[in-house]
């Protein structure tokens, strides 16, 4: 193996048994043998999986849940074993699936610090030199001598960040340590994230947002029921990723939450049921994470379903500055009559003119017909009766 | 060797074995010394029931030391095998969730328990002090039994650690061995109440009898019978360390092949 590969993986098979009743006993199992009759279904879950990550690289692992990408994470941190096939790895690596594995409830803090510092091949001298730094990184100064079960889960996750982030290895391995926390812990690890990247630290990353590969990744992957679908550069992996997700949407679901027009891939979707009463709140989240056009301008419109255009806004027009992020919530009082409406969404450039993506037949939602509204027609308008 | 005994594996040793000693007597206001006292409280019991009462062992001098040290090195037997026992299964968030040599939970876990063992040794001496009991040359070989003892407990270990993650029933099965085992062995009875010499052998196959009488033998007293004086220089007197060591085999065998598997079998 050339010394600028970190990790090569040679045509790795995995799978597992699911016995349909698992054999825990032994008499079970020796009346199960005797008969012949040990069921169970072999799951396979990598298929012949080859891929080389080089020193330095930033390496993302995408897939939808259940394509095998957790299984490869664990086999490339040994913790699984493959049915066969290679995995070498040059150097030493620590793989993170879980923030603060080993953490006792029944220690202080204090002593789970050294205890996940000796998971993570630190002495306790080691330790004892990067205790201050942990603590005061994790803002834990006053608490550290409290049992672990007195902190909050919020607690618990910054002290076991501050520690995994001193781990010193050749290769981490980090398994979406980023869907836990609130929005100042995931801030600190974009931080982290951008030093790794800045060091050139050989980092593996599974994940499922999308933004996080293009913002980091120097090449990912895309694997889909045990296959590789394709390796190359985090933006067209992205893609890839939407794609095989819409194909699934569209495949499994009638309804059109996703659309994809001739050059962009964008999501709308209904965040709530698709039956509202009279003056409930409609949400539709918009995400264009894949157009990696610049948006100036998004428009949301709501049209009744013979085609009566009834109500129509955008963001110039309602003063809201779109941000970096890729996501928006559009947000209605559906004072409207009862019937049947759907959405067009549109998203512009510069100028109005300048239409990168138009939906014309967005999520569709009715209202329903409720007993205290007597009235006719769409709206109810302010009205008076004089005599 | 160097590369088991890396610095990071030590570190993660002495925590974990660190650790296990916290949490054991967690909350409890004596604390450590619970461990002392346990041994030495059943040791008030069967002393009375056995020494006073049923008058055993009269013939043996030393009696009360030498009934003590059978029941200690049976409990360091037992405390050994029953915590590695559930130690795979009980450290499963571990295993399954980053990468440490599996050997390190079982080594750990046996640590705690030679710890014990020597504070109860200590206990012992006290106890051979008070007993004016003559310091025997042969006391040399008492480190060669011990290690013979934690060699047989440590095979077992790796064995039955590795059957438990596939069949939780082990744990049962083993608590009934223990039981059987305590019975069979000449701890509370001296050897030589069994008038049948053919059913003394047969008991002095088991190591765990063979190294409490060598033990006794070496360190309290000469008047304790040993295999070597029950099957008169026979080659099966060597039965119980051929045990010892194919329990070892086997059991790092089994637990190597098994060790694979432990994160999906969990």
């Amino acid at each position: 193996m050339s010394d600028n590969i970190a990790i090569k993986v040679d045509g790795v098979n995995k799978s597992f048994k699911l016995p349909h009743e698992k054999v825990s006993s032994v008499k079970s199992a020796v009346v199960n043998f005797y008969k012949r009759k040990r069921t169970y279904e072999k799951q396979q879950v990598l298929n012949d999986i080859s891929f080389e990550i080089k020193k330095g690289e930033f390496f993302g692992i995408v897939g939808r849940n259940g394509s095998g990408k957790s299984t490869l994470l664990k086999l490339l941190a040994g913790i699984y074993t493959p049915d066969s096939g290679q995995i070498h790895v040059n150097g030493k690596l620590t793989p993170f699936i879980e923030l603060g594995v080993g953490f006792s409830p029944e220690l202080t803090g204090r002593e789970n610090v050294f205890l996940n510092g000796a998971l993570l091949g630190f002495s306790r001298k080691e330790m004892e030199k990067m205790y201050d730094e942990i603590v005061e990184f994790a803002e834990l100064e006053r608490f550290m001598d409290q049992k672990l079960k007195n902190y909050s889960s919020g607690m618990q996750v910054r002290l076991a960040f501050s520690i995994a982030i001193q781990a010193k290895s050749d290769i981490l391995i980090l398994d979406e340590v980023l869907a836990v926390g609130d929005e100042a812990f995931q801030k600190k690890c974009i931080d982290i994230f951008e030093k790794y990247k800045s060091r050139k630290q050989t980092v593996v990353l599974v994940t499922h947002d999308m933004a996080t590969v293009k913002r980091f990744c120097s090449r990912a992957m895309l694997t889909s029921k045990g296959d590789i679908v394709s390796i190359g550069d985090p933006s067209s992996i992205a893609s890839d990723y939407t794609k095989l997700n819409n194909d699934a949407i569209n495949k499994t679901m009638a309804d059109k939450d996703a659309i994809r027009s001739d050059k962009y891939t964008i999501k709308t979707k209904l965040l709530n049921a698709n039956i509202v009463n009279y003056g409930d709140k409609v949400r539709l989240s918009i995400d264009w994470s894949d157009c990696n056009k610049s948006i100036k301008n998004v428009g949301v419109a709501i049209y009744g379903n013979a085609g009566e255009y009834i109500f129509g806004t955008n963001t110039v027009v309602d003063k809201v500055k779109l941000t970096s992020s890729t996501i928006l919530t559009y947000e209605a009082d559906m004072i409207i009559g009862a019937g049947n409406y759907h959405f067009k969404v549109g998203l512009f450039g510069e100028t109005d003119k300048d239409i990168i993506v138009f939906i014309d037949d967005g999520p569709e939602f009715s209202v329903k017909k409720d007993e205290s509204v007597q009235w006719q027609g769409l709206f109810s308008l302010n009205h008076k009766w004089r005599q | 060797m160097i590369r088991y005994l890396s610095k990071e594996n030590k570190a993660l040793i002495s925590e974990l074995v660190r650790t296990d000693f916290k949490l054991r007597y967690q909350g409890s206001v004596l604390g450590y010394a619970w461990s002392l006292l346990r041994p030495l409280l059943l040791f008030v019991i069967l002393y009375i029931v056995f020494v006073k009462f049923l008058k055993l062992g009269a013939s043996i001098p030393h009696y009360p030391v030498y009934l003590l040290l059978g029941i200690v090195i049976w409990n360091f037997f037992l405390e050994m095998t029953t915590q590695s026992l559930g130690s795979i299964v009980g450290r499963g968030d571990l295993i399954r969730k980053i990468r440490i040599p599996r050997w390190i939970i079982i080594f750990s876990s046996s640590l705690s328990a030679v710890i014990n063992l020597l504070l109860n040794m200590v206990v012992i001496i006290i106890f051979m002090i008070l007993n004016h009991v003559d310091l025997l040359v042969t006391t040399l070989w008492l480190p060669v039994i011990l290690l013979e003892v934690y060699v047989f407990a440590l095979g077992l270990s790796l064995f039955l650690s590795a059957m438990f993650v596939k069949f939780r029933d082990v744990g049962y099965i083993w608590e009934v061995i223990l039981q059987a085992g305590f019975y069979l062995t000449p701890i509370l009875y001296p050897l030589a109440l069994i008038p049948n010499v053919t059913f003394q052998k047969i008991i002095l196959l088991n190591p765990m009898a063979q190294a409490i009488q060598d033990a006794r033998w070496s360190s309290i007293t000469h008047e304790t019978l040993i295999p070597h004086t029950v099957f008169q220089g026979g080659w099966y007197m060597y039965i119980p360390f051929a045990i010892v060591i194919a329990s070892l085999a086997g059991g790092l065998l089994y637990f190597r092949k098994e060790s694979k598997y432990f994160a999906e079998n969990i």
